[in-house]
Parts: C-alpha cells; structure tokens; sequence
C-alpha cells in the first residue's frame, strides 16, 4: 500500500472528510440563504419603487396630457442612477424615455417582465437585465418603467465568490488537519506495527514507544507495552523450564539407560537382574513424579484450577497435614509443632494442601540444624531439645497466613528470589533426593490464589508463608478435618 | 516381562473378567499380557464404540476405560453404561491433569481413576479392590484377619485377645487395610482413602505410617500379618505368601 494509500485509509482522515462534507453544506446553504432572501429583498424594493413612480407619472399624465409626462420622463431619465423610463405611442414609436433598445414583445406585453436592455447614452452597447413593469395609459400610449438588475447581479456575484473562497478554504484548511492529523496518528500506529512485527519475528525485547502526552494511544501502548512484559517473562520462564527440563529430566533417563545396557551386559542371576530392574521402575517412578509436579505449577500457573475453589478453614489443612508428617518429621529427629487459628479461604483444598505438605517435606529435608550438619560427629552429644518444625495457620487482617518455620540453616537471602524458581536446588541442597520443584508449586498456588509465597528468615532457619487473601464471605464449610474413609 | 508382583491375591479374586478399552495398542496389549499374566482374562477394545457395545453384552468384573478415544469419549461410555443401568465397576485412565479431571471422571459415573503414567502394580491393586466392591460382601461392621480383630462400631481393634490402642487415623488405616485384606494396597491408594489426598508425596511418609501401625499390631507376636508387597505396597494377610 502506497504511503497515501495509507494516510486516505486512516480513520482520522475519513473523519476529516465527512466533517468537510458537512461544513461545505452548513457554509453553501448559509451563504445560499443569503443570497436568495437577499435577491427576493432586492427585486421587492423595485417592484415597490417602480409600482410608486408608475402611480405617479400615471396621475401626472392624467392631470398635465401627454406633455406633462414627456417633459416629465425627460426629466427624470436624465438623473444620474435613474430608472428606465420609455414611453411609446400606440403604434410602437418611442416618445420619451432613456431606453434605446428593448427585447422585442416586451412593450406588448402589460405586467412585469425581466428583460434586457441598452440605454439611449451607452456606448458600450452592452446589454444589461432589468426588471420593468408596462403599463397602458388611457390614451392608448405605454409607459415602460424599470430598474437595472445590475446591483442585484453585483450583489450575486459577491455571494459566489464568498462562497468560492470560503470552500476553498474549508477544502485546503480541512484537508490539511485531516492530513496533518492522520499522518500523526499514522506515524505512531505505524511505529507501533513495526514494533509488533519485530516482535512477532523474534525479537521480544522490543516494546511499543509511549509519547508523553498519556493520550489514549499512549495508554493503549502502556497496556500493550505491560502485555508484552508479561509475555516475555513467560516466554523466558518457558524457555528456562525446557532447559531444565532438557537437563533434569534428561539425566535421570540417561542414568535409567545407563542402567538398563549395563544390565543387558551383565551375565548375572536373575537377582541381578531383578534388581536392575527394580532400580529401572524406582527411577522411571522418580520422573513420572517430577512429570507430574510439572504438569501440577503449568495447572497452576495457567490459572485452570479455578473452576475447582471452595469455601474452607485452612486451618483444618494445617492440621490434616501436620498429622500426615508429623511421624516421619519424628523419625527424622524434628518435633513437627502446629498452632491454629480460623483462616477461612477460598481455593482449591487440593492444590492448598500439597503447596504446605511441599512446605514440610522441605523444612523435614532442609530443617536439621546448623550444627548438626556442621558436625555430624557432635549430634549424640548435643543435648539440645529436638529441633522442631512449626506448622502454622494464622489471620492477619485481609489475609490468611500458612507458615512453616524450621530451625535448619535457611536460604542465604540473595538466593531466596532464585529458590522458587523451577528445578532450582541450591547449590547445598544438591545431595538430598527431590525434584526441586516443591517451592516453585508453592509458589505458582499462592498465585493463583492471588496471593505470595513468603520465604523469610526465621533466625535461625527458614520461614515459607503461603500468603492468600482470607475469605470473608458466607458459606464457609466446617473446619477441614478429613472426611470419613469413603467405602472402597 | 517380569512381573515380580506377580498375584499376590490369588486367594479374594480368582480370574477376573476384564475389558480394556484403549486405542493405543501398545499400551492396550501390555495391558492385556500383563493381567493375563497374573491371572486374569481380559478383553480389549480399541474405540468406544466398540468398548460400549462388548461392556453392554458381557459380563465384566472391572473396565479399564482410556479417557480419551476414538468415535466416542471415555466418559460418555460410562456415562451410557450407567443410564442404562449397567453397574460394572470402571477405572477410567487418563492422561489429563490430574484434580479437576479427576472429578469430572467420578462424576460421569467412574469408580476410580488414575493419571497415565501409571505403575501397572498401581492399577492391578485398583481393579483388584474395585472387582471385589463389585461382587464381595457388604460393609461389614467387623473385620477379622488372623488372630487380629477389628470391630468398627466399638472402635475396638484386638490382637490374640489382647487390645492395641490406636490413634484414630491408624484406626482408619488398619480398617481400610483389612476390609482389602488379602489384596495390594498401594500408597496412593491410602493416601487416597485414608486422608483424602491426590498428590505423591516426595517422601515416604505413608511408609512412616504404615511402620507405626506395623510396630502396634505386629510387634510381639510370631506371626507378622501386615506385609509390603516391594514394588507395590501393602497387604494385610493372615499367613506368609
């Protein structure tokens, strides 16, 4: 499409037409309006004068003869700006009158007739329009008395004019802003659909230019500009996932072929092989459960779990799963502790319950204290208490609190951003079993829940809050506390 | 193929009748090799036409329905199934996600469910447990294992005569144990069942559990009678397989 093309297409410029069509129609039929009350005013003011003169001249013809009205035409005719004044004989011939030459049949004709003309003393022999009345004296003679329509011509022409110069400007003024208007509106809409077109080949970095004014596109590319943002942040959280997917998900599989030849090679007994492949189905279980913790956050993060939100106590939750754990935190040498109050939300208890058993499982992994680990050599002879985890449900003003504090070593707060991230094992970390996707599920089920996943110092160790907006409306269901085994 | 849990309840569930509806055919002649190698007999079917037509005219035990199929969907044979009055318990498989799917699974009329990929020891405890529901004896209000007793109006659980004190959710555990006794109970099955939980946990913790129940029902006395069947999970049993 050509450049004007382009600019004639905008919906700028088409509003600049119809406004032009309009006000070219508003400015002729002001100036037509004009111009015909004008006219009609015009010819009303002769037909008044010549019908006045008419009478006049009639009853000096009737007074003073045929004398009387020639001496009196003469001298009439030879005012400056005089009406037309002709007298004839009943024959026809001219008697008196400053008329030279006439349309024929205008004299036969009584009434008023708009004619042309040329007067006795022209000597340009133009012709000019008049308007004149005939009308019979009783003698049988005609007096012709009429008034140049030239001043009514001028007048017109003035009129048309006024109107040539007026459309002319209203065209040029109007088309101009129209040009100007949509060329503005053009150049910003077209930075924005070069933009959009480095956008759509690759390049997501690129984002729409906002001018200064916050007008309406100005808005629209802020909007867009914050759309972009949020697209590019999936898009590279995409891209990291696949990464690590590739390489997290890779190396167990190459471990499970590994495994698999060396099994193949191995000309052992059958327990030989029956444990090979045993160690093949616990590691293909393994993935299936990070597949699974994968497909869990991309439902989570995707918002599609939505559908499935009631109405409950979290702190029922909070203590389902403290009982749930709190057997294999004691075998794990930590006292699992629970504190409740009411926390009513609105979510989904599934989702809700697995972000805090993810919570415990961590804190039971990671929650040894410092000093043992440092020392493992020391812990028989620590007699500190057993260090314990502490499940908690709490109200804070318009949000319910779900923490899960440990005494281990924490997360240094530099990396505490970084941990929620998927497949992120700290560094320290790397030894213990797990998917590295327990924090990262937490996190993508306080989002949906439209609220945060909190990891905070808990001096010594790590506090993770699952942070969601309390629910205050009505039907809110009985604590949670598991329902009655269903028959099965 | 080694199956190394291979029957372990041959004694509650002898030969099933089972149909398979799956249009994969890999998957669907694994499955079907793989009951028969414990035992069972199993149709197949590879659409849900086909699956709709052979559920309605023969006498199944258990359908293992795919959730996705050609010529009509996993759920409306069930749903078919079920308008027509036909009661056979179906497991439904499916490879969508996993809570809200679920739901929508046992709403159409399905009597389990389990996401793809699946542990094929997983479904057998399944269908195992579910066959039994279909054709076994009503709730009963006692269960007796052994010399072990428990009584669920009284909530009393005795060994030899001897009372154990349980907490109420190994009460919970023990009873659901017992009412499949002689079948594989896998862990998400418990966790299923006895706490109402969809997810796996990443850690053992029903194992921690069972150990729990196992060290008050089992510990002091000759005989065990709570096993782990490896590679599956639990079974509670009077006698050693």
């Amino acid at each position: 499409m050509t450049a004007f093309g382009k600019l004639i297409r905008t919906t700028a410029f088409r509003l600049t037409l119809v406004y032009l069509f309009l006000f070219g129609l508003f400015a002729a039929s002001l100036l037509g309006y004009f111009a015909w009350n004008t006219r009609r005013l015009i010819t009303d003011q002769i037909t008044t004068t010549v019908d006045a003169e008419i009478g006049e001249i009639d009853d000096i013809y009737t007074r003073r003869g045929l004398r009387g009205l020639v001496f009196t035409i003469e001298n009439r005719a030879l005012r400056p700006g005089a009406n037309l004044y002709l007298v004839t004989t009943p024959a026809g011939q001219a008697v008196a009158g400053n008329v030279g030459a006439l349309a024929p049949g205008v004299m036969s004709k009584i009434g008023w007739t708009e004619t042309f003309y040329r007067r006795l003393d022209d000597q340009d022999r133009g012709q000019h329009r008049a308007l004149v009345r005939v009308t019979e004296l009783s003698s049988g003679f005609r007096l012709l008395i009429g008034r140049d329509l030239e001043e009514r011509r001028r007048l017109f022409k003035v009129v048309a004019s006024a109107a040539q110069w007026s459309v002319l400007i209203v065209v040029v003024l109007g088309l101009g802003g129209g040009i100007f208007v949509a060329r503005r509106v053009l150049r910003r809409i077209d930075a924005m659909t070069g933009t959009t077109q480095r956008i759509m080949a690759g390049d997501l970095s690129g984002r729409l230019p906002v001018g200064r004014s916050g007008d309406e596109l100005d808005r629209l590319a802020e909007n867009l500009n914050a759309m972009l943002e949020r697209i590019e942040a999936l898009m590279n959280g995409l891209k990291e996932v696949s990464d690590n997917i590739a390489h997290d998900l890779k190396t167990p599989l190459t471990r499970l072929r590994n495994r698999a030849e060396e099994a193949l090679a191995l000309s052992g007994s059958e327990a030989e092989y029956r444990a090979a492949l045993e160690r093949t189905i616990e590691e293909s279980d393994g993935l299936i459960r990070t597949f699974n913790a994968l497909l869990m956050i991309a439902r989570a993060e995707s918002g599609h779990a939505r559908g499935e939100m009631d109405s409950f106590d979290a702190a029922g939750i909070v203590r389902d799963i403290h009982e749930l754990y709190e057997p294999l935190a004691e075998d794990n040498g930590l006292a699992l502790q629970v504190t409740s109050e009411r926390a009513p939300v609105r979510g989904n208890r599934e989702l809700i319950s697995q972000a805090l058993a993810n919570l415990v499982e961590n804190a039971i992994k990671y929650g040894q204290p410092q000093l043992a680990l440092a020392a493992p050599g020391a812990e028989a002879a620590t007699s500190t208490p057993t260090p314990e985890i502490l499940i908690e449900a709490r109200r804070d003003g318009d949000q319910v609190l779900l923490s899960v504090t440990d005494r281990g070593r924490g997360i240094p707060e530099a990396d505490r951003k970084h941990a929620v991230e998927r497949f992120v094992r700290l560094e320290a970390s790397r030894t213990q079993p797990g998917s590295g996707l327990g924090l990262s599920l937490a996190s993508a089920v306080a989002t949906l829940h439209g609220g945060e996943l909190r990891l905070s110092d808990a001096q010594p160790g790590l506090r993770a809050t699952l942070a969601i907006p309390a629910h205050t409306g009505e039907g809110l269901a009985s604590a949670n506390t598991t329902p009655e085994p269903t028959p099965a | 193929m080694v199956l190394q849990h291979s029957k372990p309840s041959s004694d509650s569930d002898p030969n099933m009748r089972l149909l398979i509806i799956e249009d994969d055919r890999e998957s669907a002649d694994y499955l079907v090799k793989a009951f028969r190698e414990v035992g069972h007999v199993a149709d197949l079917a590879s659409d849900g036409e086909e699956g709709l037509a052979l559920a309605d005219s023969g006498d199944y035990d258990v359908l293992v329905i795919d959730r996705m199929l050609p010529k009509r969907d996993g759920l409306s044979v069930i749903g078919t199934l079920r308008d027509k009055g036909n009661r056979t318990p179906a497991l439904i498989l499916s490879a969508l996600g996993q809570v809200d799917d679920r739901i929508k699974g046992l709403r159409a009329g399905g009597d389990d469910y389990l996401p793809k990929p699946y542990a094929f020891a997983e479904l057998l405890a399944r269908v195992e447990v579910l066959s039994r529901r279909h054709g076994g004896p009503a709730e009963e209000t006692s269960y007796r294992v052994g010399d072990l007793e428990l009584d669920r109006l009284s909530h009393r659980v005795t060994r030899g005569g001897e009372e154990l004190t349980l907490q109420p959710r190994e009460f919970r555990l023990l009873e659901y144990l017992m009412k499949h006794a002689g079948q594989v109970v896998t862990r998400t099955m418990l966790l299923e069942n006895v706490w109402d939980y969809h997810f796996d946990p990443q850690t053992n913790v029903i194992d921690v559990h069972i150990s729990r129940l196992r060290a008050k029902i089992d510990k002091g006395f000759d005989r065990p009678l709570l096993h782990t069947i490896r590679g599956a999970g639990y079974m509670i049993r009077d006698g050693i397989r």
